[in-house]
């Protein structure tokens, strides 16, 4: 199993509603945040192009955040997803130092928080938070594994990138383009 | 930590740039993020509600947390104004109800050492005051001169309220600072309104043409999910705006079009695809009034004309007319919602509103679909008086063909002149921020001014409260009934609001406030019914459902009754017009002594120095409304003003640096707002977010946050045809310094 996520930034629209469904989800105390979006614009007026990215942790399938964690509270499980065990974390910083994507915070209670690809909801059958709220159903998740999932069947279909695979961390959130 | 680049480039997600590692306290916690969310038997009790951070009124569930409280709302699957997904706004609905700024008692203003101030009242204190006050006006000068403003569910029975003291003058800023012209234009060509949520068949639509209107950023939730499903579906996009807004950079034509002149470009596609024989002749022939006349109208009005005002090719205007031919019936030219810009509106309109006739849209898969609601019978009440007089009687029969109250025009008339005999005296204002909401800010504190009575009735202590006699706490749509949503649609579909929890503090549900009020004033016999449950089963049981079944259900869809969704080819159809066709020539215009045919008319350009100040939404705002709520403003906190780069330059700007603003009639804005670099705005204009600026220091978060575009916008070009208030003719100047506080205008 191999889950994954795709984002059609040509369906995203940027509104940010992922965003807030996570944090209220996750109980992300306002301020923070697990995933962001970001707008990138090309070229002069009026000669443009625009693009939209929900992004958050890639789960990469080689995640340097999890080598560089002293207390082993950062972790891969089931499905490559990459959590962070609280208890375990002693608040050092080293992961959020290492992540090339910036996808860690500080959690104000003294421990790191990242994205868990609402592992919680996932269990239960459920689809991410973030999945599930998006009103322009840009976002598809699933196992890679899997050819029926929506994602395989996206990434099969359409062209997509990768962020930063220079940084050799094979990440799981393929952007389609 | 690389805070930078994040504080740079994302839109969204809250900067990190106060919370430091090192300093943390290493606490241990007890479970983990990922335990807490754990289900419990209290998250298994959802209650149905329905969204009130806009007018789209999706449905929804709410659920609790462990406390008991509420933990989120997420979207109904079976209501069609969501399809089981909030927008941002409605995700963050919650942070209504948390808001410590609420109101949270009522209010009374009182004189103390030659102060005033608001006292703390009890609920049967502020209702005798205002009973007393509209007693008085009542016999003074007649219940007609109390005008209730609203733009929330509550009003629904504060306007019966209004209804059975006397008054007819009941009105929302949605009409004349919104959607007005559109309905106007679509009544008198269609003889129906394109209503609310829009009956747009976008999600099987093969090409969607937005004329300013910037789908994406605003959320009306149903519409962009279906350009969301559309754009899967391969559809051709065509967006006509200054700006290059979300939905410019989807479309396969982006037309940059010169601010003021869409009116050029709409007569052009008209002109091409009659002389070009590109208009769907069956239907035109079949159901429509006046080609010829509209043929002979559009004559002149080529491409290369058209070229020459709005500085679009004349072959651009060619291939996107044969792109809506190509696709019709299924094209929609979209007529918008906020369409009160250049005072011409309803004329523009009827524009789009013939252009979709010609192109064979309306009543046809992928054009506009013919909507149906159930109705509900009224809860049984003794007649209403008559009231007699209106306050058109004042206006001179100006804005004949407006078909709603229009709220500048109660305005107007509260502010005493020696001409009427009749001045509005008292207003009670449910859910919408006036400050904020009406362009020409000295106009509406003059009319504030002159009242002897102002009651306003809100969730949070918005800037009208300040000039309130009394200010009554309503609680939020989490913690209330309110009237059944009952709306057109493909099917029709009703939606229940119950309330999730209790009401915080010492607030209460305006069906509430207006009974009490209604009793204060021996209107008991309007309200006789002892709670709403009452009311609300009575109404469902006439339509065959019951509370008690929607409470279980929240969503309760019917069959449809009257006609088909689409027109059917075979059949003949009579449109509720004077001619019983759509009338591309209006007689009703006609006749009301307006322009039959759409004319264009050149507007104002920016003097040297100035710039058009445009604005719009955001995906996490709603007007004014949301300024203060903790979770929206974590992903928004402030506006900022747009500028091209080029702009920036001659001014010697940075980006981010906060400028202030002075418009043409010397109005400075209170407040400093950030500059943001951007090529995606003309060098002519400016561009800001609607909504920030607000000068109530109650509003903990909000106040001072950002630049308001309502306090620029002084020079109003009302519409002769229906009493919008156009406002897309204001120019700004931008100030480096902080301007001399004697300068500053409040
Ligand atoms: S909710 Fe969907 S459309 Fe909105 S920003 Fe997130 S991914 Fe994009
Ligand atoms: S569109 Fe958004 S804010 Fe409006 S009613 Fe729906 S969820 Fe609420």
């Amino acid at each position: 199993m191999r889950y994954a996520m795709a984002i059609d930034t040509k369906k995203c629209v940027g509104c940010s509603d992922c965003v807030i469904a996570c944090q209220l989800e996750n109980n992300v105390p306002v301020g923070y945040c697990r995933e962001w979006v970001v707008e990138s614009t090309n070229g002069t007026y009026p000669n443009l192009e625009m693009e939209f990215r929900s992004e958050r942790c890639h789960h990469c399938a080689n995640p340097p955040c999890v080598r560089c964690c002293p207390t082993g509270a950062s972790h891969i499980e089931e499905g490559g997803v990459v959590l962070v065990t609280h208890e375990q974390c002693i608040g050092c910083g080293a992961c959020i130092a290492s992540c090339p994507y910036d996808a860690r915070y500080p959690h104000p209670e003294g421990y790191v928080d990242k994205c868990t690809f609402c592992i919680h909801k996932v269990r239960k059958g459920e689809q991410p938070a973030c999945v599930s709220v998006c009103p322009t159903q840009c976002l598809y998740f699933g196992d890679l594994d899997d050819p029926n999932s929506e994602v395989s069947k996206k990434i099969a279909i359409r062209k997509y990138k990768r962020l930063k695979t220079e940084a050799g961390t094979d990440p799981q959130l393929y952007f389609l383009i | 930590m690389k805070t930078t680049r994040r504080n740079f480039i994302k839109i969204s997600g809250a900067a990190l740039g106060t919370a430091t590692l090192a300093g943390a306290t290493f606490d241990w916690v007890s479970g983990s993020a990922l335990n807490k969310v754990s289900p419990s038997a209290l998250q298994a009790i959802r209650t149905p509600t329905y969204c009130e951070v806009c007018f789209w009124k999706c449905a929804g569930w709410v659920t609790k947390n462990d406390d008991g409280d509420i933990w989120k709302v997420e979207g109904h699957n079976d209501d069609p104004h969501c399809n089981g997904r909030l927008c941002p706004r409605g995700t963050g609905g919650v942070g209504m109800y948390y808001d410590k700024d609420r109101l949270k008692h009522p209010l009374i203003r009182v004189e103390e050492n030659g102060k005033q101030i608001f006292r703390k009242a009890t609920w049967p204190e502020a209702f005798r005051v205002i009973g007393d006050k509209m007693r008085t006006i009542a016999e003074k000068h007649g219940p007609e001169c109390v005008a209730l403003f609203t733009h929330g569910s509550g009003g629904k029975f504060l306007g019966h309220l209004l209804k059975a003291y006397g008054s007819p003058h009941i009105t929302a800023p949605s009409f004349a600072q919104c959607r007005g012209p559109r309905e106007v234009a679509f009544y008198a060509t269609y003889g129906e309104g394109v209503l609310s949520p829009e009956r747009t068949d976008i999600r099987d639509t093969k090409c969607l043409v937005l004329i300013g209107s910037h789908l994406g950023e605003n959320m009306h939730n149903g519409q962009v999910q279906e350009m969301s499903q559309a754009i899967d579906k391969g559809a051709t996009i065509i967006t006509v705006d200054p700006r290059f807004s979300t939905a410019a950079s989807k479309s396969k034509h982006w037309l940059p079009i010169k601010p003021a002149t869409d009116m050029a470009l709409l007569l052009a596609w008209m002109n091409v695809l009659i002389s070009e024989g590109w208009y769907d002749k069956e239907y035109v022939e079949k159901n429509t009034y006046g080609f010829d006349q509209l043929k002979a109208h559009v004559q002149p009005f080529t491409p290369e004309w058209a070229y020459g005002i709005t500085t679009i090719e004349p072959k651009a205007i060619r291939d996107t007319a044969r792109e809506m031919a190509n696709a019709s019936p299924a094209v929609i030219v979209h007529p918008g919602r906020h369409v009160t810009w250049y005072g011409d509106d309803t004329q523009r309109l009827r524009a789009v509103a013939i252009l979709n006739a010609l192109l064979g849209s309306w009543g046809r898969r992928g054009g506009f679909y013919n909507p149906e609601r159930i109705s509900i019978p009224d809860f049984p009440h003794p007649p209403y008086p008559k009231s007699k007089k209106s306050y058109l009687d004042a206006l001179d029969g100006k804005y004949s063909l407006a078909t709603e109250v229009i709220s500048n025009g109660i305005c107007e008339m509260t502010t005493p002149s020696p001409e009427r005999d009749c001045n509005i005296k008292g207003w009670i204002v449910n859910g919408t921020n006036l400050i904020h909401t009406l362009p020409d800010q000295e106009a509406t504190l003059k009319a504030i001014e002159a009242l002897e009575m102002l009651v306003v009735i809100d969730t949070m202590p918005m800037e009208i409260t300040g000039y309130a006699d009394v200010v009554l706490p309503e609680c939020t749509y989490l913690e209330r009934y309110d009237a059944i949503r009952n709306s057109p649609h493909r099917e029709p579909v009703l939606s229940l609001r119950m309330p999730a929890v209790k009401p915080k503090y010492n607030s209460k549900p305006g069906w509430w406030i207006a009974k009490q009020l209604g009793t204060e004033m021996g209107l008991e016999k309007y309200f006789p019914y002892k709670n709403i449950e009452e009311v609300l089963d009575w109404q469902l049981k006439q339509v065959g459902s019951s509370l008690e079944e929607m409470k279980k259900t929240g969503v309760k869809k019917f069959k449809r009754e009257y006609d088909d969704l689409y027109f059917a080819d075979s059949q003949e159809y009579e449109f509720n017009t004077n001619t019983g066709k759509i009338e591309l020539y209006s007689t009703e215009m006609a006749a009301a002594g307006f322009d039959p045919l759409p004319q264009y008319t050149e507007h104002e350009q920016p003097p040297a120095g100035f710039y058009r100040l445009n604005y719009g939404r955001s995906p996490v705002h709603t007007f004014s409304r949301t300024a203060n709520n903790p979770n929206l403003t974590d992903i928004m906190p402030e506006n900022d003003l747009w500028v091209n780069p080029r702009v920036a330059k001659q001014w010697e700007l940075k980006n981010g640096q906060y400028v202030w603003l002075k418009n043409q009639d010397g109005i400075v804005s209170d407040f400093s707002i950030k500059v943001r670099f951007t090529e995606r705005i003309r060098w002519d204009s400016v561009y800001m977010v609607h909504g920030f600026g607000h000068g109530a220091k109650k509003l903990t978060r909000a106040f001072g946050k950002g630049a308001s575009d309502t306090q620029m916008i002084s020079n109003v070009k009302v519409d002769p045809v229906m009493g919008g208030t156009g406002m897309r003719s204001n120019f700004v100047t931008i100030l480096l310094e902080k301007p001399n506080e004697k300068e500053v205008t409040s």
